[in-house]
């Protein structure tokens, strides 16, 4: 079942004279508990699709359905509420709040659901032990290694059990030491039903995939599900 | 109604946990220049203002300390003298309300100095208008301590006779008037003055060697001391004891011109004056408190250099704000992305805006204090030790706890608009320009 719904998606940017066309009417379909990743050259507009079906931001035209709901239709208001209560995310540069400590970096969303604090620290200590950070849940960003922030913020990702996980290059400013054990991470959320959606430039980490969209020119050039070899 | 309380008090939660971290784990001096700044503004709202006024609340105080006592006794508008004035000051004496009072008993009179020294008897003497003003120099030095403003000399006492105080005014050294009427020439303690009164009792002429004169109402005194201050009231008169008045007057009335009363501790000056009142007094005297006897157009110029100051004062608000405005926006500019991040993790607007609101609220709050501390702990009780000398009066700092509230109140919304606007500008715009920067 499709639990996101592309048709005819168009992403323009600038206006009159100096308008680029992105995304040229692309469709797709993910369905519930795939793992895909989203490949392509630089410039053929894999993190603007991201953008789009991840409520960051509003295409010029098309029909995005995420969870049944036409996105589209919604206000900056109902689109921040349905991010929080749908959607997770893991930026590439981490996108940690600095003030914040590692916990309270990971329970701010639980904490905007309305969760009592002390709930939300015992759910946010569990998803860092998940992943391996327990110990560091008092580290402030810039006491984590780029490896830690990094699932610090796959962490935040999780807390709240989101439908779908979106990761944009989640391993671009990693080691590949660090980058396996973030692949490792979505490769086990993924074994319990999760729902990723990853933007990567590297063809190994698409390896544990379902299915990899490949995007050349703001079209779907090609879609390879499990074991399929690419053209 | 319910899901939109809900939200906000999630926001308000987020919100303040952002404004803790971001306080106590941001920039360390950024906070303390925003607070300096907020301290700076309260100061300048509270003490320009309060200089002001107490410029003019420096020259009302010394009037009550130095001249008319917390409840001042004078004659009514037809009247030359306060009728019965032994019965109320019998009452006074019985009065546990009244710590003491002093009664002045004052005339126009001509003073002369160098007398002996004149050649040029075609030439105008050396002499000045003056009001001599008879006292009880016990009394007096008990309400207005008559002898803390001697500059020269020492002060009179009441079993003597033949000495006078003169105010400053009138000895040239002194004057700030010698363009306006000639003062006395070089008078020091020991120099002998002849006053004189016109138009009343006896009509005679003495020195201090007994010799006898034709000349009526003239008598020689020898200058004790020099009185100087900045209630005219003192520096423009002479003062005699009441006995040596009552010879130079011929006036045998018992009857005087002022009573300067100093209330006992714990009364309000409004209820020794209703008492009084009470007692009929009314009827024979005006009897004003300190705050009342004071000239309306001095209470007017008063109020308007309170509306001046806060018009000052008002400008430093003004240019605070936008310093506010300007830092917490550059401040929320470079947290764009962050921001940006909170609001794609599904954080509301309303959460980061409370965020900066509770900043600024902690802000002014902050600032505030310290001013207030510096106002109370330091400047109001340092001022009025040590009075700014102004030319007309010692000038206090004036700062009443309700108007600096008020300032504290404007300062405090002023703020808390400065820092919600910045927020909700960054807040306003598109999550992915946020994010990416751009």
């Amino acid at each position: 079942m499709a639990i996101i719904s592309v048709k005819n998606l168009i992403k323009t940017y600038g206006n009159g004279e100096v308008e680029t066309k992105v995304l040229r009417g692309l469709n797709l379909e993910i369905n519930s508990g795939e793992f895909v990743a989203i490949m392509g050259k630089s410039g053929a507009g894999k993190s603007t699709l991201l953008y789009q079906i991840s409520l960051l931001d509003r295409p010029t035209d098309g029909q995005v359905i995420v969870d049944g709901v036409d996105i589209l239709a919604l206000d900056e208001d109902e689109r921040t509420d349905f991010r929080l209560k749908h959607l997770g995310y893991i930026f590439q540069d981490y996108a940690l709040v600095p003030e914040l400590n590692a916990i309270e970096n990971v329970i701010i969303p639980l904490l905007m659901e309305g969760i009592s604090e002390d709930e939300a620290k015992k759910r946010g200590t569990e998803s860092l032990k998940e992943l391996g950070l327990d110990g560091k849940a008092n580290n402030r960003p810039n006491q984590l290694s780029g490896g830690e922030q990094q699932r610090v913020s796959i962490a935040r990702a999780i807390v709240q059990n989101p439908q779908i996980l979106f990761a944009d290059e989640p391993t671009a400013n990693l080691d590949s030491m660090s980058s396996a054990a973030v692949i490792e991470s979505l490769k086990r959320l993924h074994e319990k039903g999760q729902t990723i959606v990853m933007v990567t430039h590297e063809e190994e980490y698409t390896v544990d995939c379902d299915k990899v969209i490949y995007l050349i020119d703001g079209q779907v050039a090609e879609e390879r599900i499990k074991q399929k070899p690419l053209k | 109604m319910f899901r939109k309380f809900k939200k906000f008090q999630t926001s308000l939660v987020v919100g303040t946990l952002l404004a803790k971290r971001q306080i106590t784990r941001g920039n360390f001096w950024i906070n303390l220049l925003i607070i300096g700044i907020m301290t700076l503004t309260f100061l300048s709202l509270v003490v320009i203002s309060g200089i002001l006024v107490g410029l003019l609340e420096g020259s009302f105080q010394a009037n009550r300390e130095r001249y008319s006592g917390d409840v001042f006794i004078s004659t009514l508008a037809d009247e030359s003298s306060i009728q019965s004035t032994g019965m109320i000051q019998s009452t006074l004496e019985s009065l546990p309300i009244v710590q003491d009072f002093t009664v002045r008993y004052k005339s126009g009179a001509t003073i002369e100095a160098n007398y002996r020294e004149r050649r040029d008897f075609s030439a105008l003497p050396n002499s000045v208008g003056v009001n001599i003003v008879g006292i009880d120099p016990e009394r007096e030095e008990s309400v207005t301590g008559l002898s803390e403003s001697l500059v020269e000399g020492q002060m009179l006492e009441s079993d003597e006779s033949g000495y006078i105080l003169l105010g400053s005014t009138f000895i040239r050294r002194y004057s700030n008037f010698s363009d306006l009427f000639e003062p006395l020439d070089e008078v020091y303690p020991g120099d002998r003055v002849k006053v004189s009164v016109t138009g009343k009792g006896l009509t005679f002429s003495s020195d201090l060697s007994g010799d006898s004169t034709a000349s009526s109402n003239t008598q020689e005194f020898i200058v004790k001391g020099i009185v100087k201050s900045k209630v005219d009231e003192v520096s423009l008169a002479a003062f005699v004891t009441e006995s040596d008045y009552r010879r130079l007057t011929g006036d045998t009335s018992l009857n005087a011109q002022e009573i300067a009363i100093k209330k006992a501790d714990g009364y309000e000056d409004q209820y020794v004056k209703q008492v009084l009142v009470s007692y009929g007094f009314s009827n024979l005297a005006k009897i004003q408190t300190a705050a009342e006897a004071i000239p309306k157009f001095l209470d007017d110029i008063k109020q308007t250099f309170s509306i001046l100051g806060t018009a000052i004062g008002g400008i430093g608000l003004v240019v605070s704000a936008i310093t506010i405005f300007i830092v917490i926006y550059i401040n929320a500019l470079t947290r764009r992305k962050f921001i940006g991040i909170l609001k794609g993790i599904g954080i509301s607007g309303t959460a980061i805006e409370i965020a900066y609101v509770l900043q600024s609220v902690f802000y002014v709050l902050i600032g505030s204090l310290i001013g207030a501390l510096i106002v109370y702990g330091l400047l109001v009780p340092v001022i009025a030790a040590n009075p700014i000398d102004f030319p007309f009066s010692d000038g206090i700092l004036v700062a009443d706890p309700l108007p600096t509230f008020n300032r504290f109140l404007i300062l405090f919304f002023v703020t808390v608009i400065a820092g919600y606007l910045p927020a909700r500008l960054i807040v306003k715009k598109n999550t992915l320009d946020s994010i990416l920067q751009r």
